[in-house]
């Protein structure tokens, strides 16, 4: 058996496909940035959008650094669901099924900025304009349940925030929500979340960045004992089982 | 005001609890976050929400609010309406916006 060892992982990185990120959050500055946190293992997580991920993955060929495909998605009901995938492949089925639930309306840069795709170096390819900073139509169980059956993991993104957080638009913990974990604000413990919110017992609770400028790559990490960065050794560590477990920092 | 009059004076749609229409409602709580409605709705309100995942079903029991008006027509899973008839809660919705449907509320003297 592979030895367990620690990856200090983001989770929730965006890059200049979201329209609310810096310009700065391009793949060989994200990449170099993450590196020099000590980072192991990112997860890049654009609202609503896949596109820019393939770019990091490329950039971080050889650094040792590994780069997860993932996308902020935002539900029916206006919940943030963190969806990570192990490669390209499933993600390239999920972009769709997002793409053909969005809002019929187009993203108007001057107000929201831009959302940019580009390649490994950074440069320009192409400007998005579907509205991502919107809601697909897919409800969050509905989200949850296709994107865990393509093998990635759901975990609802900063759960508690009155805005796009689970617990601030649902109130109360879905009963039939089924998630790999989900992530909390660091000004929250998980203890004091459990305390607040008793529903959140069985939940692996993670924290993360959901950095949209280069400085904040890493100020808020989950550390993961694994014994390689894959989704599946990430479910393990999550699920705390066959020695795999992780802790936030 | 009782339910019944409400239903009829808006022209709302009853689609669970229409056997609760006796009920009496006494003022409103408008909000489509959840977790404002859980602090701010008060029992013995009518609330109105474009909100139509099945834990406004959960809040609107615990709450003991006197119906849930989803306006706007704002399409409803069946597992949402059938869980408000299983918890007695009372589930109508409006084919009007928010506004128009209070203000309906308001112009019959409630």
């Amino acid at each position: 058996m592979a030895a367990i060892r620690a990856y200090q992982a983001d989770l929730h990185i965006h890059t200049v496909l979201s329209a609310c990120a810096e310009v700065e959050m391009i793949p060989p500055l994200i990449v170099a940035e993450a590196l020099s946190q000590g980072l192991y293992l990112i997860a890049i997580t654009d609202h609503n959008a896949t596109a820019n991920a393939a770019a990091v993955m490329e950039a971080a060929r050889g650094t040792g650094l590994t780069v997860l495909p993932g996308m902020e998605f935002q539900t029916q009901e206006e919940v943030d669901l963190l969806c990570i995938f192990g490669s390209l492949a499933p993600a390239l089925i999920w972009q769709p099924e997002v793409s053909a639930h969005l809002l019929p309306l187009q993203n108007d840069p001057e107000l929201f900025g831009p959302q940019f795709v580009v390649d490994a170096e950074g440069d320009f390819v192409r400007e998005e304009l579907s509205f991502y900073q919107g809601p697909a139509q897919i409800p969050l169980e509905e989200a949850a349940r296709t994107v865990r059956a393509l093998g990635g993991l759901a975990i609802p993104a900063h759960i508690t925030r009155p805005a796009k957080g689970l617990l601030g638009v649902l109130g109360l913990w879905p009963s039939a929500l089924h998630v790999d974990a989900a992530e909390v604000s660091p000004n929250l413990s998980p203890l004091e979340a459990r305390q607040r919110f008793s529903s959140l017992a069985d939940i692996p609770l993670i924290t993360n960045s959901d950095a949209h400028w280069l400085d904040t790559i890493g100020q808020i990490r989950t550390i993961f004992f694994l014994a390689a960065p894959t989704i599946t050794e990430l479910r393990r560590a999550l699920n705390g089982v066959e020695g795999r477990y992780f802790r936030i920092s | 005001m009782k339910l019944e009059k409400i239903v009829a004076e808006l022209d709302l749609k009853v689609l669970a609890g229409a056997a609760q229409l006796e009920r009496e409602a006494q003022g409103c709580y408008i909000a489509d976050l959840l977790s404002c409605v859980m602090a701010g709705a008060q029992p013995g309100q009518l609330w109105f929400t474009l909100q139509t995942h099945l834990n406004i079903i959960a809040i609107a029991s615990m709450l003991e609010v006197a119906a849930i008006v989803v306006t706007e027509e704002a399409p409803i899973a069946p597992a949402t309406v059938e869980r408000a008839a299983a918890e007695g809660v009372v589930l109508l919705s409006s084919s009007e916006p928010t506004y128009e449907t209070v203000a309906k509320l308001i112009r019959a003297n409630y």
